[in-house]
């Protein structure tokens, strides 16, 4: 509680970055890919001052080839690296699927390989993307052996998530949900803390019903569990933090 | 080209693992969970396992070579690909990226003529599949796939180059598949004529021939590696028939022993060999000063150091000494992936041509 008085209002949007510039000073393994993610800053502004922080080695501007992105960033962890992959809408993901789910998902499994790796982008609707650019994947990687999958809900949880997850050894893929960035503050210590992959959390204590969420619908399951409070039903809102934690 | 068994025992890989692996034994590299040559070897070997899917290596290879820029080694990767593989979107997202970065990296393409049963004629409308290489604005060179002397001075010259800088490079290696697509295709399609054609330049008939000339002084390395390769093959052959069913196949429980007995199972590994306690390094953008610690704390051990065929850039006058030395593998390897006499042996560097 003492890191919590101490901590500070922060942006959604801000802890994407914030925790890989803290943990960059002290290790220089992690590498940003992405497209527009080195002089534009990301789409979203997530990675904003990293290039001249960091220069080019570390945040690689990449073509619009998503199979190359995920492929380069695991050739990079095989080295030992600990690269960040970012798709510029999460929908892009799927154009390197076959690199995700036969690559990526199956080196440690088949031959021994872990690949440390992160790939991360915003995803949902809510915000007028249109049916190109909201939409929510991550469950054909949930149903992906040899993946970990992350969707956080609150600034909290994104810092700490994002960091357990480029310290995890195996690749992790960390959803962010668009709607929340800048419409959901909350607090964020500024020190160095994680929160465990794979461990839910109740959002909302309740006897009568269980709301199970995640990401942006937590949110709202919160609304409603007011609303059926309002009816004398007191509802339960789990919030699962990590879809799938199992690797 | 995916499976190249040839390239896996010049860079070091037992036959008895080949063997093994092709049975789907317990002993083999993937402990049964695969019959072909799907495994890799990062720490010793080098060598990134290929995927069944086409192409998925070229971008893999191209981001081990940046890591490998990255970390201040002076390291090439090298990986194959076939006629009908380079028709696959992420051989041109790959090698484009690659160009992009002019990252280290040689790509041997293959040309045995058939994908499957489809003559690289219906594939792509070129001539010359290296011409593929232009739209990257990256070198490429054609060579006689199937004249072991050509291959190996032009992958050399290549991976020279590559490690010097020049950035990724295309090798088209022309040849003929003599075979069929796999046990099961008899290879009916195949005109006799163009059998007949490639039959008579069978690459290892051709060798032999000026194995006698001072010409091939220059292979000696390979001819040797090649006859330790033949000897080694026929003690794994004598191995596995002695051994093999000593080794049963993977089911049930032994699976679960194996998954136990993983040595990297991430659950045991855990987080903290990347913790925040690391040591800060400052000037971190040019990465001098950050090497000797990435290499020591990464993995707990020496993994980054040792991934390459020549020691860190560091070292700048031992990598100059090493050069020679550190091309060969691939090199060799480049030897390994001829299948038949090809048609132009056009266009090497006159560099080549002076050593031939």
């Amino acid at each position: 509680m003492a890191a919590l008085r101490m901590a500070r209002r922060s942006l959604f949007s801000k802890p994407s970055s914030r925790p890989c510039s803290r943990r960059w000073s002290a290790t220089p393994a992690v590498v940003l890919i992405g497209e527009d993610v080195g002089v534009y800053g990301g789409a979203f502004k997530t990675s904003e001052g990293l290039l001249e922080r960091f220069g080019w080695e570390r945040v690689i501007d990449a073509p619009i080839s998503e199979s190359a992105i995920i492929g380069a960033a695991c050739g990079m962890s095989y080295c030992g690296l600990r690269p960040i992959c970012e798709m510029q809408f999460i929908d892009f993901i799927v154009c390197a699927f076959n690199q995700i789910t036969n690559f990526v998902a199956k080196g440690h499994y088949l031959w021994n390989a872990p690949a440390p790796m992160v790939i991360r982008g915003p995803s949902g609707g809510g915000v007028h993307g249109g049916p190109f650019h909201s939409a929510n994947p991550e469950m054909y990687f949930v149903h992906t052996p040899g993946l970990k999958v992350i969707y956080p809900s609150t600034p909290y949880d994104a810092k700490g998530l994002l960091k357990a997850a480029v310290r995890d050894n195996n690749p992790v893929l960390f959803f962010e949900h668009k709607f929340l960035y800048r419409r959901i503050k909350g607090e964020v210590p500024s020190g160095d803390y994680t929160v465990p992959i794979g461990k839910a959390v109740v959002r909302r204590e309740g006897k009568h019903l269980t709301i199970l969420s995640y990401a942006a619908m937590m949110h709202t399951s919160l609304e409603a569990a007011e609303a059926l409070a309002q009816e004398g039903i007191e509802a339960e809102v789990i919030d699962l933090r990590t879809p799938v934690a199992a690797g | 080209m995916i499976r190249n068994i040839g390239a896996l025992l010049v860079k070091g890989v037992r036959p008895r693992d080949i063997f093994m692996q092709h049975m789907a034994k317990y002993d083999s590299p993937t402990k049964g969970k695969d019959g072909t040559s799907h495994f890799g070897d990062l720490d010793d070997l080098h060598i990134v396992s290929p995927i069944s899917m086409l192409g998925d290596l070229i971008p893999v290879m191209t981001g081990v070579a940046m890591a490998g820029r990255y970390l201040g080694q002076k390291i090439v990767t090298m990986t194959w690909i076939g006629d009908g593989g380079s028709s696959t979107g992420v051989f041109h997202e790959g090698l484009n990226f690659a160009a992009a970065q002019k990252a280290p990296f040689v790509l041997i393409l293959e040309n045995n003529l058939w994908a499957y049963s489809t003559p690289v004629r219906k594939q792509v409308p070129l001539e010359n599949l290296a011409d593929r290489a232009k739209a990257y604005g990256i070198d490429s060179y054609i060579v006689d796939g199937n004249d072991v002397v050509a291959v190996y001075s032009t992958a050399k010259e290549a991976v020279e180059r590559a490690r010097a800088g020049e950035g990724p490079i295309l090798i088209e290696a022309k040849s003929f598949r003599r075979q069929g697509h796999a046990q099961h295709d008899a290879a009916e399609y195949v005109p006799k004529e163009m059998r007949a054609y490639w039959e008579a330049r069978e690459p290892a008939r051709s060798l032999r021939k000026i194995s006698g000339q001072r010409k091939v002084a220059r292979c000696q390395g390979q001819e040797r590696d090649r006859g330790e390769d033949q000897h080694a093959a026929r003690r794994g052959a004598r191995f596995c028939g002695e051994f093999a069913d000593a080794s049963g196949r993977v089911c049930g429980d032994r699976r679960l022993l194996h998954r136990r007995r993983l040595p990297q199972d991430p659950r045991e590994v855990g987080a903290a060999d990347c913790g925040s306690d690391a040591a800060k390094i400052e000037r971190h953008g040019s990465m001098d000063g950050s090497r000797i610690w990435i290499r020591q704390r990464l993995r707990g051990r020496e993994r980054a150091d040792s991934f390459g065929d020549t020691p860190p850039a560091a070292h700048s006058s031992a990598g100059e000494a090493k050069s020679a030395n550190g091309s060969k593998p691939g090199a060799k390897a480049a030897v390994k992936s001829g299948g038949k006499k090809a048609a132009k042996a056009g266009a090497a560097s006159s560099s080549r041509k002076a050593r031939r």
